[in-house]
């Protein structure tokens, strides 16, 4: 009631802030993320439920080779099955974890697949018509920066940084209960963590004036750290970021292929979903490497391959 | 947060997710194909939120230890999105979000002949396509007509926009036509207009990013009604 009262008595003012042009803008905005991510979050969910509660532990570690060094490579290129974004990477992975996979390649599985996938990579070719090689490039720099987390890990990573957040086992009432309490769970902690990047996502774009961008662009070096930062900022699913990047066509290539590889591999939404998924002091570490082996990788490859 | 209460919450933003997709609503924040996926994410939810219910009766029937799992508080920002989907429905993307950002022309795939018709019907977007990438060579003296809403700029001149959606609103883009010839004296800003007339060589530049503008010289304008799908997207 308390609550309540304030906002019935100031009703009128707050019906005129949400009209102002700006807000609805603002709401608009936000609520198209959530839509947007909301499917393929929940579908991910169901993905992760799905092989934490009826593929055996023992399936995946016969699957990926016995050492960490060649298991690495090997689920960075498995990235390629999952046909999703970054939303349905992070619960997967989690799963990988906890059920038994090497970190290091559940890892490298996390930031290869939202960027290699089939149907990323078509949508790359159809946003870039004229530079195929953009999608070769995508491709290989993704890869690399994936595997290279993986090995990085594999040697300075230290167990005790990952906590995978603890599915509890339902007491032994079946798969049914097992895989329902892991949707639920999945959903309402990357569901809270959406809703952040979101209105991070609509914020900036209601607050920074589109102008700025269009500067930034002279500089090579300026252009390429703008378009990684705005990738992280942006939070923008990578099924569709390809089309983003076409359209900031002021910006060189190199710059671009930067926005396509740091995008799915790290931005506010997966920061959020990674701290949830496998605790705050990983995400905490793992997210400001990511970012500039990223910026590097896209880099290298743009002056090899661009 | 109970496993009730999330039940309850996982229940309503699959509602209002499936009241969305069954409706026109969905089209002012997504493109048309995301359809489908919407209404499964919908009836998931909800399958979900009765499942858990079920299962946690049957869990404190069997045991009475009543333990309450409890999700961090980060999940009641759920709440936010179903409030502004269910309570506000905010528009489509209007002209105010149009004229801040600076115009767009779709990734030009190569030109293919125009379509019989007099007047033809063409997208916004295709024909600023036709008008600046190949300098109206294949709209040469066709009768067209566009279906947009009215923007002004700063100095007053109107134009005639319709947003770009390449995923999501998140990420559409205006593109807009300069309107000359017999252009109504009086509009308001967001009125649908359906506007007849033919390729002109004039163009401008949008001050925001220097893009060009292609203009039509408009014959003929009517106000139309709003179409279901207020955006154009690619692919």
């Amino acid at each position: 009631m308390l609550v309540l009262l304030p906002v019935f008595a100031l009703q009128g003012p707050i019906r005129r802030a949400l009209a102002a042009p700006a807000m609805q803008n603002w709401m608009t905005v936000f609520v198209a993320v959530v839509v947007q991510a909301l499917p393929f979050l929940v579908l991910g969910v169901l993905l992760s439920a799905l092989l934490a509660v009826f593929v055996p532990p023992s399936f995946f570690a016969r699957a990926l080779p016995r050492k960490p060094a060649l298991a690495v490579p090997a689920a960075g290129l498995a990235g390629v099955v999952l046909p999703g974004c970054e939303c349905a990477s992070v619960p997967v992975a989690g799963a990988l974890v906890r059920r038994g996979v090497t970190p290091a390649a559940a890892l490298a599985f996390l930031l290869s697949a939202p960027a290699i996938n089939p149907l990323v990579l078509t949508a790359t070719a159809v946003a870039f018509p004229h530079d195929p090689r953009m999608v070769l490039a995508r491709f290989v720099a993704s890869l690399l920066v994936a595997c290279a987390m993986g090995w990085l890990w594999q040697r300075l990573g230290r167990p005790e940084w990952l906590r995978p957040s603890a599915h509890r086992s339902s007491g032994g009432h079946g798969k049914g209960a097992a895989f329902w309490g892991a949707v639920r769970h999945d959903v309402m902690h990357a569901g809270g963590f959406l809703v952040v990047g979101a209105m991070a996502a609509a914020t900036l774009k209601a607050v920074v004036p589109p102008a700025w961008l269009y500067t930034a662009a002279g500089n090579p070096a300026v252009s390429v750290l703008t378009l990684a930062v705005l990738a992280v900022l942006l939070s923008i699913c990578s099924e569709a970021d390809a089309f983003v990047a076409a359209s900031l066509s002021q910006f060189s290539l190199t710059a671009r292929l930067a926005f396509l590889v740091v995008g799915p591999m790290i931005d506010l939404k997966l920061f959020g979903m990674q701290a949830a998924t496998f605790g705050r002091g990983f995400a905490l570490r793992f997210a400001p490497v990511t970012f500039v082996l990223a910026v590097l990788g896209a880099v290298l490859t743009g002056a090899v391959l661009l | 947060m109970n496993r009730h209460v999330q039940a309850a919450l996982m229940f309503l933003v699959g509602g209002a997710v499936l009241h969305a997709g069954t409706t026109d609503l969905y089209l002012r924040y997504v493109k048309a194909g995301l359809r489908p996926l919407l209404l499964v994410a919908g009836v998931v939810l909800i399958i979900a939120a009765i499942a858990t219910v079920w299962y946690e009766r049957r869990t404190r029937r069997e045991d009475h230890d009543g333990h309450d799992h409890r999700e961090p508080r980060i999940s009641w920002l759920l709440v936010l999105p179903l409030l502004a989907l269910v309570l506000v429905s905010p528009p489509a993307l209007d002209s105010y979000s149009g004229m801040r950002a600076g115009t767009t022309l779709p990734p030009h795939f190569g030109l293919t002949a125009l379509p019989a018709g007099d007047p033809l019907r063409l997208t916004v977007s295709d024909y600023a396509d036709r008008a600046v990438s190949e300098h109206g060579r294949s709209l040469g003296t066709r009768t067209i007509t566009l279906t947009g809403f009215v923007a002004f700029d700063r100095n007053g001149s109107v134009y005639l926009l319709r947003m770009l959606l390449n995923c999501c609103a998140a990420d559409a883009q205006p593109v807009k036509i300069g309107l000359s010839g017999q252009v109504p004296p009086v509009l308001q800003p967001d009125t649908w207009l359906e506007v007849t007339g033919t390729y002109t060589g004039r163009q401008t530049k949008d001050p925001v990013n220097n893009g060009v503008i292609p203009f039509i010289d408009v014959t003929q304008a009517k106000p139309a009604p709003a179409p279901a799908d207020p955006y154009e997207s690619l692919g």
